[in-house]
């Protein structure tokens, strides 16, 4: 890196040096066995160069030439946009907990049995399910210099449990699921396959449901895979700037409704999208998005907010390129309702567990419309069966605009939303079924 | 280099040994608006080492392609402790070969300031368009140099150009917000991308139109999808179900997709494969070494066949159809489509259209998924007919089927095939793979539309 770092700054201004290298072993099991162990090792090294006051990029996986890699870079320079920023030098960090040498104590042995156990357990359950586990654990090695004098280094480490069945009745399909993933390694299973058990048992029989307006739960993993998308889509600085969030103009002004907090929060202990500094070497930080209602800022990488006129986040994230403002752990606030509770208080209604293309509408707008791939009919307060064949549509502005409830059941879903079920009064539901 | 592989996959104890070292450089350039948001080069070196042992997987990959025995014998230690009975996979002959990109104008030998001018170009139209708030462009092109070789003695040697195209304008009013898009895509032809002024402008003008288009009412319709979203449905609601990952372990699911069963009229015919030239889903290998084929996956509306790798078609007795694909080296092959279509029927637009009373013509796409049995898929463009004519402009739709009643409520087929070469494809966390997907206008009868 300090070869790198030299040679760039013989010719520009300014420079920074990025360097992942990362060590993982997935275990995967199919048609519940055991079916191949992974080791997978990678470097990756990123360079962004200030020269003419133009933002030229890099990168190289595996080993390159420092010469070739700052010519890469140098050439790409005269076409690049104007940099607004100049590279962070923090004297402090703060000390955030992502990295658990336990890790490194987790044999092959204990995670094959993990897989075989977490298996078993579902199976118990119903015998017929065909299930595929996976059980990973790595490490990462993040470090970043700059010209500027700013340097930052950090190991992450991660474990990852996860588990999808599939139960296939003459035509039907029913598919359930669900992971977790910590900096500490899990060896207890128990919140998973009581989550898939749950998730069987609601599913036992199919019933029918008819095309209107209805009360819609959403359990975390239903709010993971309707709502977010359009959120983050909203809330990221650069949607902002560019005009293309319906919220562009709204920050200070009530939105959502009065009991609704959303924050981003890259500091929280052990959780793995948790990080003391961004891929930019800005420092992670909690930032409150919606508080009561209210929007209260967005997210930025460091080239976004000098074009806003606003300070970086600590949102800066490289996916495969130039860092871009991207979420930490985003947490949406924890109400007062049981999930009981909510069920309890619907004639009518659906809940939706996960539902598949929600992503795939013009979610600019705030809009999602996909299948309820996993939902529950409620009728007179009790779940009654799956609903199949069945799609939601809504507009997230318009569904957390006014919420019934909000639950209790908070938890951490794909391992970087915090977040409970959400209860809305009246959301579109079409169904061949009906 | 050859003789080093040789030697690194000699004296160890396994059933089958591939290994696969990977070379390339990319470019990508990304606007958002007037600002040229990054303009980048990629380079990476790597490889990846799968050893079968008894029935059992050890992969290995890495960026240091150094002391490549040790690595074989992690990747056979690994297999080992998973394997527990007998390996089954396709026996094949080894192959010497080396295969060159074929390119008509390689965007290798393009300079930069050029790919910047297009770009400059069709986004200077997008924005000039009124109502027009922002646009995101987003172009990468890459060349790819894969030597693979296993332990039955192949070594074959393949390069690839790929290049990728996305335009999208987004229109803005009264804190409405709406967008449209256009894909493009190329195995190594940069004319390909050229020559969008006209398109460009079009697709601007209509995310102006959506803002004040009225959303479609959630229900069941009669369809009519363009050849782009008829290929990304095809994809979606059939080529998915096709792959026999799914299916090889699965015994429920074999009796469902029994080859014989009937899925639709004698109309429909769906294909895939890599042997068909010329497209950004083809090759001559797959990422296991076995030479491209075509495959009738549905003839005369009956399942006939469906997409292997050496693996699954060896457990379920079937040939392999060079369909094991691998995105890059930090993964192992698994069953992928390449190019996928509807073959072409004789109706005319007209034909399709003239006696739906009240339905939806639903073009271009946005998306796709699917769980295999449901799936979604995504117009980019949409508009209800009224009495056999094309009406109102409405907001893109997503529609929803179910592959076991779908595919028979296909009730017309056009005689307008066109491949669409933008599509990427994601499974097991690889994406997005080079395809292609295709198909005539099609009818769907009761297909589901979510809307308000």
């Amino acid at each position: 890196m300090e070869r790198i770092m030299s040679q760039a700054k013989k010719v520009a201004e300014q420079a920074e040096v990025f360097q992942i290298s990362s060590k993982i072993t997935p275990l995967h099991f199919e048609a519940n066995r055991l079916k191949q162990i992974q080791d997978k090792e990678s470097t990756r090294t990123a360079l962004r160069l200030i020269k003419g006051g133009k933002v030229g990029f890099a990168q190289a996986s595996g080993s390159i030439e420092p010469g070739t890699l700052v010519e890469m870079a140098v050439e790409t320079c005269q076409f690049g946009m104007p940099a607004k920023f100049n590279f962070p030098n923090p004297k402090v960090y703060p000390k955030i907990d992502v990295f658990d040498s336990q890790i490194d104590a987790v044999t092959i042995d204990d995670m094959v049995e993990l897989g075989e156990q977490i298996i078993a357990k579902i199976r118990q359950h119903t015998s017929e399910i065909l299930c595929e586990a996976s059980v990973a654990k790595g490490i990462a090695s993040v470090h970043i210099i700059n010209s500027e004098g700013g340097e930052a280094s950090y190991n992450k480490s991660f474990f990852n449990l996860g588990l999808e069945g599939i139960l296939i009745k003459d035509e039907d399909m029913l598919f359930v699921g669900d992971s977790h993933s910590s900096c500490h390694p899990i060896l207890d299973f128990g919140p998973i396959t009581e989550e898939v058990i749950k998730q069987l048992e609601f599913a036992k029989r199919n019933v029918g449901i008819s095309t209107k307006s209805m009360p819609v739960i959403f359990t975390p993993h239903g709010v993971a895979s309707s709502l977010i998308a359009p959120l983050l889509s909203a809330f990221n600085g650069k949607s902002v700037f560019d005009g293309a969030s319906p919220l562009k103009d709204k920050l200070g002004e009530q939105v959502f409704d009065k009991s609704f907090f959303l924050w981003d929060d890259s500091t929280l202990p052990y959780q793995v999208a948790s990080y003391p500094c961004d891929d930019e070497g800005v420092p992670g930080q909690r930032t409150m998005l919606v508080d009561s209602g209210v929007v209260s800022r967005f997210f930025y990488d460091l080239q976004t907010a000098a074009l806003a006129n606003t300070q970086s986040t600590g949102n800066g994230s490289r996916q495969g390129g130039l860092p871009t403002p991207s979420p930490s752990s985003l947490v949406i606030g924890k109400g007062g309702t049981s999930f009981h509770d909510m069920v309890s208080n619907i004639k009518d209604g659906l809940v939706v567990e996960l539902m598949i293309g929600a992503e795939q509408g013009n979610i600019l707008n705030g809009d999602f419309s996909g299948n309820v791939l996993l939902g529950y009919k409620i009728e007179n307060g009790q779940i009654t069966g799956r609903v199949k064949d069945t799609m939601v549509a809504g507009n997230v502005y318009q569904i957390l605009k006014q919420l019934e409830a909000i639950g209790n059941d908070t938890r951490w879903v794909e391992g970087f939303l915090l977040t409970p079920s959400l209860h809305c009064s009246s959301v579109s539901v079409a169904s061949k079924a009906g | 280099m050859q003789d080093k592989i040789a030697d690194s996959l000699k004296g160890h104890k396994a059933d089958y040994i591939e290994i696969r070292l990977e070379e390339s450089q990319a470019t990508r350039i990304i606007y958002r608006g007037n600002r040229l948001e990054e303009i980048g080069r990629t380079s990476s070196l790597g490889g990846n080492v799968r050893a079968l042992v008894k029935g059992g997987w050890g992969f290995v990959s890495f960026n240091n392609i150094d002391k490549l025995g040790g690595k074989v014998g992690l990747a056979v230690k690994q297999a080992r402790i998973v394997g527990k009975e007998d390996s089954k996979f396709s026996p094949a002959k080894p192959v010497t070969d080396a295969v060159t990109a074929e390119t008509k104008k390689n965007p290798l030998t393009v300079p930069l300031a050029s790919k910047k001018q297009l770009l400059d170009e069709y986004n200077g139209i997008i924005l000039s368009t009124p109502k027009i708030q922002t646009s995101n462009i987003g172009y990468s092109d890459g060349q790819r140099k894969v030597t693979f070789a296993n332990s039955e003695g192949t070594y074959i040697e393949q390069t690839k150009v790929d290049i990728s195209l996305r335009l999208a304008a987004i229109a803005s009013e009264n804190g409405q917000v709406q967008q449209v898009g256009l894909s493009l895509g190329s195995q190594g032809d940069f004319s390909a991308i050229e020559g969008l002024q006209e398109q460009a402008k079009q697709m601007a003008q209509r995310a102006a139109g959506l803002l004040s288009a009225p959303q479609a009412k959630g229900g069941e319709y009669t369809v009519v999808l363009d050849p782009v979203l008829a290929g990304v449905f095809v994809h979606e609601a059939f080529g998915h179900l096709s792959e026999a990952d799914h299916i090889y372990e699965n015994k429920r699911l074999q009796d469902i997709m029994v080859l014989g069963r009937k899925f639709g009229d004698k109309h429909l015919n769906i294909v895939d494969g890599a042997a068909v030239p010329g497209l950004r889903g083809s090759y001559k290998y797959d990422d296991e070494g076995t030479l491209a084929t075509k495959t009738y996956l549905i003839r005369e509306g009956v399942l006939e066949s469906r997409l292997h790798s050496r693996e699954t078609a060896a457990k379920m007795g079937e040939k392999p159809t060079g369909n094991a694909r691998a995105i890059n080296y930090l993964f192992p092959p698994i069953v992928r489509m390449t190019n996928t279509y509807i073959e072409p029927g004789t109706l005319s637009f007209e034909d399709i259209i003239g006696d739906i009373k009240e339905g939806i013509y639903a073009k271009d796409w946005y998306g796709g998924t699917t769980s295999l049995e449901m799936f979604t898929f995504s117009a980019g463009e949409a508009y209800m007919i009224r009495n056999g004519k094309i009406a109102e402009l409405l907001r893109p739709v997503v529609l929803s089927g179910n592959v076991f009643i779908t595919m028979s409520n296909i009730d017309a087929i056009g005689n307008d095939l066109q491949m669409n070469q933008g599509g990427g494809c994601g499974k097991g966390g690889q994406s997005p793979l080079p395809v292609s997907n295709g198909s005539p206008h099609i009818r769907i009868r009761s297909c589901l539309v979510g809307g308000s």
